[in-house]
């Protein structure tokens, strides 16, 4: 597929370029009938030429597979449309029927909602707290880390996720474990009371990748700094508070951003947790599930365009927001 | 920072860590402590693993790891269980991961080039462009995606999976090697282009080899992703022979009744080896990339 793209920058990139080279041996270069041509072409219009050849791929990807998906998708999104018949222009239909005559969508927007408030500030206390724990010079530090780090991989496969189903099941290891402190406890997986924390402890067990960014970021603070807070008398708690915390800003600012878009997005574990449905009664229905079924369960491919579009509203907004936010809580260091 | 008078404070904290720690006891504790945590958390992967090598019926007995006896028969069954074909599904996901990687690679190292050492029109626009992808979410293109795929009569082949990754749709990746590209020497591109090699030889002959951990990171990366991709196969493989392994496991475990997880255990087992193996190799650099870029 990108072979095309990939030869002819070879013939557009390199040829001029050689020109050049022979063109300083002297006499020789008399052959070349082209030389005086890339003589004049100045290299900074050679090198936009180049950039260009060399953003081919990207810059197609980007008109054919995303912005032009993207205006299609906001048309679509006032169509009635069921991928065999034309689509049909029903105006703001799709929009007003989600928020006054789909309970099944207000109840996915209340589980997105509780899920993302929930596991996100979970997920980066885990992390934080973990990192800490992590950022001394000990042994085994590296294998530390890669352990950590190993359900950051397997997260998001349809295995972990069809582990966690049975392991919230009726017999499954954690009511077997709650057993041994004589506890009885039904299905989690049955229950909808009990569902989403299944899926919540599912995202929280993918800590790694976030507990890695702050455990980077934890070994560059200046040692220096602690020792004068600790001449100035500040305890441990102290020294996190007014040392580690300020100087963390970014990183807290970064993971909380990504932390939530993912969060929003996610799919995998509520589809293989519930087999699909998003049950027991609607409890883990995500709205990317219900956009799902909607739009390629029930072929309703205006009304899931509409609900990316609303999700994409709400996903800009919040980030919008956030960056706003961030003037007043995310410290930089002195050389931004 | 101080905000104690001088005297007294100072007094008092000349010798501010003579608290009596024990720093080998810290240490001990700061040890457990992690490795009771690492304990919990990997226990469940861990007693799957060993369920695997179970028999049937002693699965469910209870937390622990050890049975009567050690049997590969789940492994046997599952890998040929009813009309599930697993030896194919693997088949098929190594394809896909492979082209995919491939895509990744090709386009996202000749796009970071461009965007970390040319100069060109509009670089600002289309960089903000590139940066403004990586939190789009996908669902605003799924529709439509599947609409152009379905029409270019896509549906049941592996060219909607493997497509787009060779025309750099994951900006994440792009980001990275721009990233690591700007960190590389630019005296180094200058004396080569003095030397009269022309862009395409610079970048194939001194970006691309300096920016090795750039590319390892992406291909690791676009292996777990692809491997794991389950949204992807689930829009636009149907029919069962084209499956990959993660829709292989969804419906087995669908397939599945109460008492018959032994060899959906042994399959998960299989699905996640590979990740891991390929971490076990190659864990410094994916850590590394973790770390500098924010990779999730």
């Amino acid at each position: 597929m990108s072979d095309a793209p990939a030869a002819k920058e070879l013939t557009e990139t390199v040829r001029p370029e050689s020109l050049g080279t022979i063109t300083d041996d002297g006499p020789r270069s008399a052959r070349q009938t082209r030389r005086p041509k890339s003589r004049i072409m100045k290299s900074k219009t050679r090198e936009a030429i180049a950039a260009y050849v060399f953003l081919i791929p990207w810059i197609l990807g980007m008109i054919l597979l995303t912005l032009g998906p993207m205006l299609y998708s906001l048309y679509l999104s006032f169509t009635q449309y069921d991928l065999l018949s034309d689509p049909r222009w029903v105006g703001l239909q799709n929009y007003t029927r989600m928020f006054t005559a789909d309970p099944r969508y207000l109840k996915s927007v209340a589980v997105t909602l509780v899920y993302v408030a929930i596991s996100v500030p979970l997920l980066l206390i885990v992390s934080m707290l973990l990192a800490l724990l992590l950022n001394r010079n000990m042994k085994f530090l590296t294998g530390y880390r890669a352990l950590f780090y190993l359900p950051s991989l397997m997260g998001a496969s349809v295995a972990i996720a069809a582990l966690w189903r049975l392991v919230f099941g009726a017999q499954g290891l954690v009511n077997q474990a709650l057993a041994i402190f004589g506890i009885e406890h039904g299905s989690w997986v049955g229950n909808p009371d009990d569902a989403l924390t299944t899926i919540i402890t599912l995202t929280l067990w993918v800590f790694g990748s976030t507990m890695i960014i702050f455990l980077a970021g934890l070994r560059q603070i200046p040692k220096e700094l602690h020792e004068a807070a600790t001449m100035d008398g500040a305890g441990a708690i102290r020294r996190f508070i007014s040392v580690t915390i300020p100087l963390m800003t970014p990183l807290i600012f970064f993971n909380t951003l990504m932390g939530t878009i993912h969060a929003f997005q996610s799919f995998t574990g509520a589809y293989v947790v519930s087999g699909g449905t998003g049950g027991p009664a609607d409890s883990t229905l995500f709205y990317t599930l219900y956009l799902y079924q909607r739009g390629f369960a029930q072929l309703d491919m205006g009304y899931a365009s509409a609900m990316a579009w609303v999700l994409l509203a709400v996903l800009a907004a919040f980030s919008a927001f956030f960056f706003w936010t961030a003037r007043f809580w995310v410290h930089y260091g002195d050389e931004r | 920072m101080t905000t104690t008078t001088p005297t007294r404070p100072a007094a008092r904290t000349i010798y501010p860590t003579k608290k009596v720690t024990n720093p080998v006891l810290t240490a001990v504790i700061r040890h457990a402590l992690i490795i009771c945590f690492l304990v919990i958390m990997l226990y469940p992967v861990i007693w799957m693993v060993a369920a695997s090598f179970k028999p049937e019926n002693e699965i469910f007995n209870g937390l622990g790891l050890f049975a009567s006896r050690f049997t590969l028969e789940n492994y046997a069954s599952g890998w040929s269980a009813g009309s599930l074909n697993f030896s194919r599904y693997f088949m098929n996901s190594f394809l896909v991961t492979v082209l995919s990687i491939a895509g990744n690679l090709v386009a996202c190292s000749i796009t970071a080039y461009a965007f970390a050492r040319l100069e060109f029109p509009f670089k600002k626009f289309l960089f903000a462009l590139l940066l403004g992808t990586m939190l789009l979410p996908s669902q605003v293109t799924m529709v439509p995606q599947y609409i152009l795929f379905n029409q270019l009569e896509w549906i049941n082949t592996y060219l909607p999976l493997v497509v787009p990754h060779w025309f750099g749709v994951d900006a994440f990746f792009i980001f990275l090697m721009v990233q690591f590209i700007r960190t590389l020497p630019r005296e180094l591109d200058e004396s080569a282009r003095i030397d009269g090699c022309g862009h395409f030889r610079i970048f194939s002959r001194i970006i691309l080899p300096l920016a090795m951990p750039a590319i390892g990171t992406t291909a690791m990366f676009t292996f777990i992703n692809t491997w794991n991709d389950f949204l992807g196969p689930l829009l636009y493989l149907n029919r069962t022979e084209l499956w990959t392994v993660p829709l292989g496991l969804s419906a087995f475990l669908d397939a599945t009744s109460e008492s018959a997880f032994g060899p959906l255990f042994a399959m998960s087992v299989l699905s996640l080896a590979p990740i891991v193996g390929f971490f076990i190799v190659s864990q410094r650099l994916l850590l590394e990339g973790v770390a500098t870029t924010g990779l999730k």
